[in-house]
């Protein structure tokens, strides 16, 4: 049970309260930005008490998203929903900033009190809700004649780009209906890699945790089937076909997703909804197909001057090409953070193949051989596009019935770094 | 953000509200709207705009009439009078023909929350149980709940109640769960709605059709059905199988919930349905939301109490993560130390090592005190990375790493020496006044040691002057007090300057008042002065609690599932500041349950720092002389043929001794009440003796009557000149036991009034206590005689015993 709910932006500024019992009274967001902010450090605690209000927040799009509630009440349900909430938002104003919740905070009243009465959660799937929902999003981008780039003269679609501008997922999934815009699906498959790799370059632990994506702009969409790979298997035991196993050890679906013919064809049946949706969702731990992407041979020590050296020669281990095909010198630059103490190392565009090195020089005071071992680790954050570290793809993606006019898919697939560390 | 607010705004607000030419253009009079609550949500007041808005309810834009609507709900306490106009058009909107408008009138209606309203509100309300449209009734059911806490003393309609009860049946998912909401609410002062065989079995059938949050509510009212049979339990338990591994955490989380209160009966179900739930769990902990990363971490921390072994195959999963924020870490740390093994302690161990120089000091600490937790149980690794942590000479890592070994010192003593070592050179890089408390408190108890105790003390001795923490002068007090206990010559003359700046110049009342006891301690001879001071230096009886006895189940299935686990971390967090290990334990408890007196130490830690800290000082004195600072060790170690001489020799003698008065050696004997100890393995009865350093010679084979142990171990005292050997056979005859006797050669000057009172205490509880036949005899042999040691290895040994049988029940 949910007492109030409240958006506040990363400064205090209230955006969006709405309470929903009217038991609570006084300043509940007054004595929560209080809390928050008389905590040391950038992370408070996701739960936190004054005076019997208990405060369950998120953070999503540099907002926080806070429910009060009682103390009986069950976390996971109300953390569940706060991201639900973020994303019903992101969905219908169609980017999540202090902006487009500001823009549209009319929407988001609406969206609200359709979806938790007496605070009691309603509903949360976007089919239920489009019903309702009566004011149209504001975009928070303003008119842009460079958002026309894709569109031809007279109008007509020119067909001709194969990439989708990385903007056509980022907006309100109600203005397709206004505007006539353009049909799209998006399928995403995104992996999020957490590797440890040791100071002597072996592999430490490696999991990827997964999840297909489908955000959809269709109108009208029965049916949509999704091909993986034919060699998708689960868990150690069951291995199919004779190529290159793409082997996963946990997949869990969306209830709305089909089976029947998962076990033969490795085919998803679903009805997409619009908006955006996690089909599946899957794990592997500690047994990558192919090598980690990226390894790190440090050098460190220090010079006669007493000044900390650190040689690094990063290298690429993914297959040549496989990123970008522009050699074009990648303009990297490096940071010293001194709040944080790191060196930040930023290398806009890394091919597969590559080896990058670059030697940092630190003014250390008071520096001793014992500060050596103080350095370290690497962290890495990269985004591999075109890639999935499991190697799943999509085969194939087919609607019906078939899209009249120009409807749109898009496969996507990225590999994001949730923590890559390499210890020195 | 353009600056809001004020008497300006309002008032042009109002004017355009109220112009005409607005009024009659849609657009510009939902605009003008707009504004109204955009500044409301600012934090505006707009309440003076409220006639105004009232007016504007009545359009047929549905979306003006949700923008006022939200306006009008949030002022209407405030204008009571005035809401009554919006009733009517309210009442009209509840006849129209678009569903929509009626739920939305209704809503709002139930929302305004006003008493006066109340009799408007009825008759629509009821009207709106029987709608044709869903929507609709999902409103008018919640409103019923509205309605009743509004005015909580007039009773609801039982007619009412009965809709509702019948409106479960309704074909609409989400009315039938508000259905149950509002019913719960209702009916608080019942109990809630009624849960019997009838309605359980049809919520269990439509669950399916609910969508997730629905679930999670009937999972949840549910949790107070009892089946009627084992057979209807299985039942239940296998149709909600597939839910408790549901990828959606909040189901999973009370599908869980529901199966340990429905076995609350039946905990071997209760442990396989926690295994079951492993992978969801493990999965919701690499969510992509780092608020349920850490929800699911917190929820694995109470699932191990009762199952420590549930992940620890997946260690791995709970490393940190690079960009993790540091509430996340110290939990996955916390969760590390739990799972660790034999197999996985050097990686453990590396990985932690690694976190120690995290930039956030705070994951710095928590990993630093991990370390030293595993140290409990694998001191030699954990000893050298602590060492050599002190070599980078941050003071944030020094400190912690200080009050770490104190507090590994006092479960681990065989540690001392190590730490000792490392001690040395500390002092120039701490800074923080925990750290520096940390350090005395170890020059103190372990200075003979520590070779440059003295000088360190001489200059902190030095700057006392400009000491701004009363916990580092009153440790500092204690700390040469006890390092002029064993090393008088080089200490007697700071001694003297420290007690003279803090009698005569300090200005705190506590310190004042702890020098001066110390002084007129002084006084009382050295003798005195060294029963007072040298408390224990540790107490190895924790140690054997390093393999935590699994939970029962119910002890947290109260609390899964609710804020509860989420919050204790603060707590712990929190403690990362405290006293010294001693304050923890200012009652040695000897007849105490110890996983009790574990669990509360974290709290009572809590206490004892800041103003708490004169009452610890004053029992920690109370504390030391009713346990006497004893250590144990196997050296020199006696063959079985050796103890039985001596055993034999001494039993013949006995009684020639006790009429001849010449005291080289003294008898005891003694009834310790552990009832299931006699059927302890062997092999658990020595680990644990081991522990404390007794060795265990010779057993009989368990459940044979009579049952025996012998067992030796020598004691060294800190103030007695040389250690004693205790020889001692647990005897249990399965007979009832003659009144327990305590054979004493002379009378005891060495013991105190407290060790008598003590005994008596013992001898009457043991008449008292009822059908005292499981009590197991204890004999002991020492030489020479040391009544003080004595009753301290007693204690100890009290202590095992009575933590082996507490885990054996």
């Amino acid at each position: 049970m949910i007492s109030q709910i409240f958006i506040l932006s990363s400064k205090g500024d209230h955006l969006i309260y709405k309470d929903f019992r009217g038991e609570s009274g006084g300043d509940a967001v007054g004595v929560f930005y209080e809390k928050v902010t008389a905590l040391t450090g950038d992370q408070p605690p996701v739960v936190m008490s004054h005076k019997g209000l208990h405060f369950v927040h998120v953070r999503q799009g540099g907002l926080y998203w806070v429910a009060t509630t009682t103390a009986d009440s069950s976390p996971f349900t109300i953390i569940e929903f706060l991201n639900r909430l973020s994303a019903l938002v992101k969905d219908y104003c169609g980017s999540l900033s202090e902006k487009s919740v500001q823009m549209n905070f009319a929407l988001i009243y609406e969206l609200l009190d359709e979806a938790v009465d007496y605070g009691y959660i309603q509903t949360t799937s976007s089919d239920v809700l489009k019903n309702f929902i009566q004011t149209e999003a504001v975009s928070s981008r303003p008119f842009s004649l460079f958002d026309l780039s894709n569109v031809g003269l007279f109008g007509a679609e020119t067909q001709q780009s194969k990439v989708a501008p990385s903007s056509a997922a980022t907006r309100p999934i109600q203005s397709s209906r206004e505007q006539g815009g353009k049909s799209e699906i998006f399928v995403d498959v995104i992996e999020r890699m957490s590797v440890v790799i040791g100071s002597n370059g072996m592999l430490m632990k490696a999991d990827v945790e997964g999840e297909i994506r489908v955000k959809c702009y269709l109108p009208n969409c029965s049916e949509m089937r999704i091909g993986l790979n034919e060699e998708f298997s689960i868990g150690k035991s069951q291995l199919r076909g004779y190529g290159a196993a793409v082997r996963v050890d946990e997949v869990s679906f969306h209830q709305m997703v089909r089976l029947d013919e998962f076990d033969s064809h490795r085919i998803l049946r679903l009805c997409p909804s619009q908006g955006e949706q996690m089909v599946m969702q899957y794990q592997l731990s500690d047994d990558l197909p192919s090598a980690p992407p990226f390894r790190l041979f440090p050098t460190i020590e220090r010079d006669s001057g007493g000044r900390l050296l650190m040689y690094l020669k990063l290298r690429c281990d993914l297959p040549p090409k496989s990123l970008s095909q522009e050699l074009s010198s990648p303009d990297q630059s490096a940071e010293l953070k001194p709040q944080s103490r790191a060196v930040v190392w930023k290398i806009p565009r890394f091919t597969g193949g590559m080896q990058l090195s670059a030697l940092f020089k630190l003014e250390v005071p008071g520096l001793s051989s014992a500060s050596l071992l103080e350095v370290g680790p690497v962290g890495l954050s990269f985004e591999l596009p075109k890639l999935t570290a499991t190697g799943l793809q999509i085969r194939f993606l087919r609607l019906s019935p078939v899209q009249p006019g120009p409807s749109q898919r898009w496969v996507r697939y990225v590999t994001h770094s949730d923590s890559y560390t390499i210890r020195i | 953000m353009p600056y809001l607010g004020g008497e300006e705004t309002v008032r042009e607000l109002r004017r355009a509200l109220s112009n005409p030419n607005v009024q009659s253009d849609q657009l510009r009079y939902r605009n003008t709207i707009l504004k109204v609550i955009r500044a409301m949500s600012q934090g505006v007041d707009m309440s003076g705009l409220f006639s105004e808005m009232v007016k504007a309810c009545a359009t047929v834009d549905v979306v003006q009439k949700k923008l006022v609507y939200v306006f009008l709900c949030s002022y209407a306490a405030l204008n009571p009078e005035l809401s009554l106009l919006v009733i009517n058009t309210l009442r009209k909107d509840c006849q129209d023909p678009n569903p929509m408008v009626r739920s939305l009138a209704l809503r709002n209606m139930t929302n305004l929350r006003l008493p006066s309203l109340v009799e408007y509100v009825e008759q629509p309300l009821a009207a709106g149980l029987r709608d044709r449209a869903a929507c609709v009734r999902r409103v008018a059911v919640l409103g019923w709940a509205k309605l009743h806490n509004l005015q909580a003393s007039s009773e609801i309609d039982a007619a009412v109640v009965n809709e509702l009860y019948s409106l479960l049946r309704d074909p609409d998912p989400v009315v039938m769960v508000n259905c149950l909401r509002a019913l719960e609410e209702i009916l608080k002062d019942e109990g809630g709605v009624a849960i019997n065989k009838p309605i359980t079995h049809h919520l269990l059938n439509r669950l399916k059709e609910c969508d997730i949050w629905g679930q999670c509510q009937v999972l949840r009212v549910l949790q107070r059905y009892r089946p009627q049979s084992e057979d209807e339990l299985f039942d239940i338990l296998s149709l909600l199988d597939a839910s408790l591994v549901s990828p959606h955490p909040p189901i999973m989380a009370a599908t869980l919930s529901l199966f340990l209160s429905l076995c609350s009966g039946q905990p071997a179900v209760s442990l396989a349905a926690l295994e079951r739930v492993r992978g969801p769990l493990l999965a919701a902990c690499g969510s992509g939301s780092r608020e349920m990363r850490f929800t699911a971490l917190c929820h694995i921390q109470l699932l191990l109490r009762s199952i420590p072994g549930l992940m620890g195959a997946h260690y791995k999963r709970f490393f940190c993560g690079y960009a993790e924020p540091a509430y996340i870490k110290q939990r996955k740390m916390q969760v590390l130390v739990e799972l660790v093994n034999d197999e996985n302690v050097a990686m453990l161990l590396d990985e932690l090592k690694g976190y120690c120089t995290d930039v956030n000091a705070e994951t710095a600490q928590a990993a630093i005190t991990a370390i030293g937790r595993i140290g409990r149980s694998y001191s030699d690794r954990c000893l050298e990375i602590l060492t050599g942590l002190l070599g980078l000479k941050q003071d944030h890592i020094t400190s912690a790493v200080v009050q770490t070994m104190r507090d590994l010192v006092w479960v681990c003593p065989q540690c001392s020496d190590t730490v000792c070592f490392a001690l040395e050179g500390c002092e120039e890089t701490l800074q923080d006044s925990q750290g520096r408390q940390a350090l005395l408190w170890l020059l103190g108890v372990y200075g003979e040691r520590v070779s440059s105790a003295p000088y360190t003390l001489e200059v902190f001795i030095d700057g006392v002057r400009s000491e701004a923490s009363l916990g580092v002068k009153m440790e500092l007090l204690t700390a040469t007090m006890r390092l002029f206990l064993c090393r008088p010559a080089e200490t007697q003359d700071m001694l003297g300057r420290l007690l003279h700046y803090c009698i005569e110049e300090e200005t705190d009342m506590c310190v004042r008042d702890q020098a001066l006891l110390y002084y007129r301690l002084l006084h009382c001879g050295i003798e005195e002065t060294r029963k007072v001071l040298q408390g224990r230096r540790s107490d190895p009886s924790l140690g054997v609690l390093i393999g935590r006895p699994a939970e029962p189940v119910s002890q947290w299935a109260r609390s899964f599932n609710t804020l509860e686990p989420l919050r204790q971390g603060s707590i712990e967090t929190e403690s990362v500041s405290r006293g010294s290990p001693e304050h923890t334990m200012f009652d040695p408890k000897p007849n105490a349950d110890l996983s009790n007196t574990l669990d509360c130490s974290r709290i009572e830690k809590v206490h004892s720092d800041g103003d708490g800290r004169c009452s610890d000082s004053s029992a920690d004195i109370l504390a030391s002389s009713v346990a006497a600072p004893l250590s144990l060790s196997l050296f020199p170690a006696l063959s079985p043929e050796e103890f039985e001489r001596l055993w034999l020799q001494q039993l013949a003698l006995h009684a020639e001794q006790e009429e001849a008065g010449k005291e080289d050696f003294v008898w005891m004997e003694e009834c310790v009440r552990c009832p299931t100890i006699p059927r302890c393995s062997p092999q658990s009865l020595q680990a644990a003796m081991q522990l404390v350093n007794i060795q265990t010679l010779a057993f009989t084979p368990p459940q044979t009557l009579p049952w025996r142990v012998y067992l030796y171990t020598h004691t060294c005292l800190d103030d007695a000149p040389h250690s004693t050997l205790i020889l001692g056979e647990l005897l249990y005859t399965g007979e009832e036991p003659q009144k327990a006797e305590v054979h004493k050669g002379s009378a005891d000057g060495g013991v105190g009034a407290e060790g008598i009172e003590d005994e008596q205490a013992r001898q009457g509880m043991e008449a008292t206590a009822d059908g005292g036949q499981e009590a197991v005899k204890v004999t002991l042999r020492q030489q020479p005689r040391d009544d003080k040691a004595l009753k301290g290895f007693l204690s100890i040994l009290t202590t095992v015993l009575h933590t082996l049988s507490s885990e054996r029940a």
